[in-house]
């Protein structure tokens, strides 16, 4: 039904007419494109993979058998229903003391017990997106900024600018060094706002990095540690992906580095966590602010009303965190599951030439095409990028929508598919890359003049002689192609 | 708890954070603490505070169970959860189309068939209190307002105004007309808010009514539309207690003053609903915001993103409402099982000798104590209420709390409790009452 419009239709807000919920932005135009043409391997196999969503569908079958051990889980089955008023009634926004305790045990387990996090700092937000939100409603007012290393999760913007009038401001980082963050970069990012009046209130950082993948050592986090102590300013840090970590070096919390130093500053320091990414449940909206100040928790727990976890959600989430022995098999399963994951789309990828930032969490690589562009400008990767979705058919996010300072660089989700979906989006890329081979006057169709689509192999026919690099059973050879250029 | 590391300078926090706009320091809150502390137990603590001061339905659990006997390997995802994966990933934030489907059936049948709703105008929020939050962060720029008529539910203020910057004109209604909005009212708070050069952008209203337990007439929502239309405005309805009227025939939607109006001047209005109050879930956080306006739709679908339903609450609840037998049954107890609730207090009290305002509708009542009163002030108002509290050992909340221009009124709910306990709350009353006129 439509309504007849009358001349007379009250404005809407400043908010509600800008473009603050960031749906503009590239990231989401290839979602976009699969939503037109999805891929499905019976019905559709020549539809777009989606390769743009950093989703973990790799344990579900885990998770589907506990359910089925576990009936009382549920206050919908006959061995859980008598449970069903208290919850449906409980609407407290401390939150249930046994969803609070198990997901204070579960943050402590994914850091490998090597530090304590207390049930009560815990308050609860509409996913992590909420609670991004949150606590910058609580720190900045509008026209305060937080800094943010580049490149970075495209939803901040929308998620801690558009409603809260906050803004964002970019700590510029480089593959010159693995785009580590420098204490140069963040002074100087830092030095920018002062100059421009702008104040700031505090540094958000992702760690295990989104689009990166990889994660801040020690150092690097003692550095971010004695920076917002100096300037006194908040550090709020997304450890969303903190159970991705799939293999060495392991994961260290900025929970540690507060317990091993008492000379900083507590006050300052602010998780966000959530169970879409570690666990694989974004649509249960379960989101987390564990804060180190009290105030915060105080407000926050008040705000939480906007964005409160289901009971029925919350109820569900106590029973399956506190059961120790499957977290444990769990967690040791998703990583193995996402190591091999990685490895195999990575040799993949370099198998013919791709290489990746090297990584060891997160659902998704960082993808060098650099070498791809005539031109390392944005546009060209926008080219690229086109010609990925179109004939490629795969949905990655280009570098330009996270903000990244150099052109090239594309993000490649790994673990929201199946082996067979992972095989054929490598066979594609297999395929595109040796279409556009080095062979004298081939032109691609939708060739760019900012793009060289021609791939620097010495030996192609080397690349078809290549054994299947999928199968489990055959070791990945040593391909003499593996100099990609850069 | 945290070592607190002394000199370490603190770091301010927000102004929002700072300000008390979240209003937690209110009577309103006061009483629930004081409940929490001693909360009365039929068996265990008998001389408890009782509860009256939290409008939650638990009168028809017993059929909401049962629904879900029958519905239960459909409502946890099918025998060996096979549908566990697709709805643990969903987050979609249209939201799911069956419950979307199965929201507007029951909001359909709440109206009797009056009203047709397309469930592509269905925006998902967690709670009601998002979705007024949200509503307000659509209409209304920081600085501007909303004119609510009071009495008023006391979480608008912080739901409303606290993180949005909005502000609330109140549309000043009293017992002299049973608190009904006229049309003198709303112009001047219309008035009102333009002298202090403040920007009106809509009127909010609740419908049936929170607190006075009042469907508003046809006849004054078509007033209170023709004003927002005069003056280019919004109109929001928060019709949360919807399916809680007493007698369906006497429940009129601003969803059906638009239809037979064909819809004309209809893009000014979003009606906001919630399962909190009429199936008594609250806990599951299931709001929505109903707009005719194809904008609000779609920016209030993008600002949901901050505040989903759970996809798991989602499939239960299209499973429980899509079965529509159950939907009708349930409507129709519930409002016999809370009219009878309503009928035993409005005579109980009567009987102590006090009076309510004629209700039709919710979770409470409004109970007239202002003959009570010392002095016709609400710090009289406020003493009672201590009395209420601290030797009735009942927790009621007091009209000022609500914003209420006259002292002496009191929301007092009914729907929370046993019968049994309704009745030793009734006794108590009474023996107040009686202490008082010896």
């Amino acid at each position: 039904m439509s309504y007849i419009s009358s001349n007379r239709t009250p404005l809407l807000s400043k908010i509600a007419t800008n473009d603050g919920h960031a749906e503009k932005s590239p990231y989401f135009d290839g979602w976009k494109a699969y939503d037109k043409n999805p891929f499905h391997p019976t019905q559709n196999p020549n539809g777009v993979i989606q390769m743009g969503l950093a989703e973990n569908q790799l344990c579900f079958d885990l998770v589907q058998e506990w359910l089925v051990n576990n009936p009382k889980a549920s206050i919908c089955t006959e061995e859980g229903v008598d449970k069903f008023r208290d919850i449906a009634i409980f609407q407290d926004y401390h939150g249930l003391p046994e969803f609070r305790n198990a997901v204070a045990k579960f943050m402590g387990r994914v850091r490998g017990d090597k530090v304590r996090f207390e049930p009560d700092r815990i308050v609860m937000s509409g996913g992590a997106t909420g609670a991004l939100e949150l606590i910058t409603f609580c720190l900045a007012d509008p026209g305060d900024a937080f800094l943010v290393p580049t490149p970075y999760y495209p939803g901040f913007d929308r998620d801690l600018c558009w409603r809260t009038g906050a803004r964002l401001l970019p700590v510029v980082c480089h593959s010159s060094n693995n785009f580590k963050v420098t204490r140069k970069a963040l002074e100087d990012a830092y030095a920018k706002a002062v100059e421009a009046n702008i104040r700031v209130k505090g540094l958000l950082i992702t760690n295990p990095s989104n689009p990166l993948g990889t994660i801040l050592d020690r150092d690097t986090l003692k550095e971010l540690m004695s920076f917002i102590n100096e300037k006194n300013i908040h550090l709020v840090c997304d450890e969303i992906y903190a159970a991705t970590v799939f293999r060495q070096p392991n994961f260290v919390s900025i929970a540690e580095i507060i317990e091993e130093d008492q000379e900083y500053n507590r006050n300052l320091v602010h998780i966000v966590y959530s169970l879409s990414k570690d666990m694989g449940f974004p649509g249960f909206r379960v989101g987390i602010v564990y804060s180190y100040n009290n105030a915060m928790v105080e407000c926050g727990r008040k705000m939480s009303s906007f964005g409160l976890v289901s009971s029925q959600t919350q109820y569900l989430i106590a029973s399956m965190l506190s059961d120790d022995q499957f977290i444990g098999k769990f967690l040791l399963e998703s990583s193995g599951r996402l190591a091999t994951r990685h490895k195999d789309f990575t040799d993949g990828l370099r198998q013919v030439g791709i290489k990746c930032l090297n990584s060891n969490a997160g659902l998704f690589l960082w993808m060098d095409l650099r070498g791809l562009l005539r031109e390392s400008t944005v546009e060209a990767e926008a080219a690229l990028w086109r010609v990925i979705i179109n004939d490629v058919k795969l949905n990655v996010s280009p570098g330009s929508s996270f903000h990244c300072s150099e052109p090239g660089w594309f993000r490649v989700c790994i673990a929201n598919m199946n082996e067979e979906t992972m095989k054929v989006a490598l066979t594609r890329i297999r395929e595109f890359v040796l279409r556009n081979g080095d062979k004298p006057g081939r032109k691609e169709k939708s060739c760019q003049s900012n793009l060289r689509l021609n791939f620097p192999f010495r030996r192609m026919e080397d690349v078809m002689r290549t054994p299947c690099i999928m199968s489990p059973h055959s070791p990945i050879p040593q391909s003499p192609l593996v100099q990609a250029r850069t | 708890m945290a070592i607190e590391i002394e000199a370490a300078p603190s770091v301010q926090l927000s102004r929002v954070a700072d300000s008390e706009t979240h209003g937690e320091n209110l009577a309103y809150f006061a009483g629930w603490k004081a409940y929490d502390e001693d909360p009365y137990n039929e068996a265990s603590n008998p001389s408890g505070v009782i509860q009256m001061g939290l409008a939650e339905n638990q009168v028809s659990f017993d059929l909401l169970e049962e629904c879900l006997e029958k519905h239960s390997e459909a409502s946890t995802w099918g025998k060996g959860a096979p549908g566990f994966r697709e709805n643990a990933l969903f987050q979609d934030y249209h939201g799911l189309l069956t419950f979307r489907k199965a929201i507007v059936s029951f909001m359909e049948e709440i109206r009797c068939g009056g009203a047709k709703f397309d469930p592509e105008r269905v925006v998902l929020t967690a709670g009601a209190t998002a979705a007024n939050e949200l509503l307000t962060f659509i209409l209304a720029d920081p600085g501007d307002a909303l004119l609510v008529p009071t009495p008023y539910y006391p979480g608008f203020d912080r739901d409303l105004r606290w993180r949005t910057g909005v502000k609330i004109v109140p549309i000043v209604c009293d017992s002299s007309n049973n608190f009904q909005i006229t049309t003198e009212a709303l112009e001047a708070a219309y008035e009102l808010a333009e002298s202090m050069n403040i920007r009106v952008r809509g009127v909010l209203i609740t419908n049936p009514s929170n607190p006075l337990g009042v469907t508003i007439s046809r006849s004054v929502l078509e007033d209170i539309l023709d004003f927002a239309t005069r003056k280019n405005i919004h109109l929001v309805s928060d019709e949360i207690y919807s399916g809680s009227v007493f007698s369906s025939s006497e429940f009129v939607s601003v969803a059906e003053v638009l239809e037979a109006r064909e819809y004309r001047a209809s893009e000014r209005v979003h009606i906001v609903y919630s399962l909190s109050k009429d199936l008594g879930l609250p806990g599951f956080r299931v709001g929505t915001i109903y707009s005719y306006n194809d904008k609000v739709v779609t920016t209030a679908r993008r600002m949901s993103s901050f505040t989903l339903i759970s996809s798991q609450t989602q499939h239960l609840l299209a499973c429980m409402l899509s079965d529509k037998k159950f939907a009708k049954n349930y409507i129709e107890i519930n409002r016999t099982r809370l009219r009878k609730r309503y009928e035993r207090i409005i005579d109980g009290l009567r009987s102590a000798g006090i009076e309510c305002l004629k209700g039709n509708a919710g979770l409470f009542c409004w109970m007239n104590l202002s003959p009570l009163l010392e002095k016709p002030t609400r710090e009289s108002e406020l003493d009672l209420w201590r009395t209420m509290l601290q030797e009735v050992k009942l927790n009621i909340s007091p009209g000022s709390s609500c914003h209420c221009s006259e002292p002496g009124w009191f929301r007092v709910c009914f729907a929370n409790m046993s019968e049994h306990t309704l009745e030793v709350a009734l006794e108590r009353i009474h023996k107040y009452m009686e202490q008082r006129r010896t």
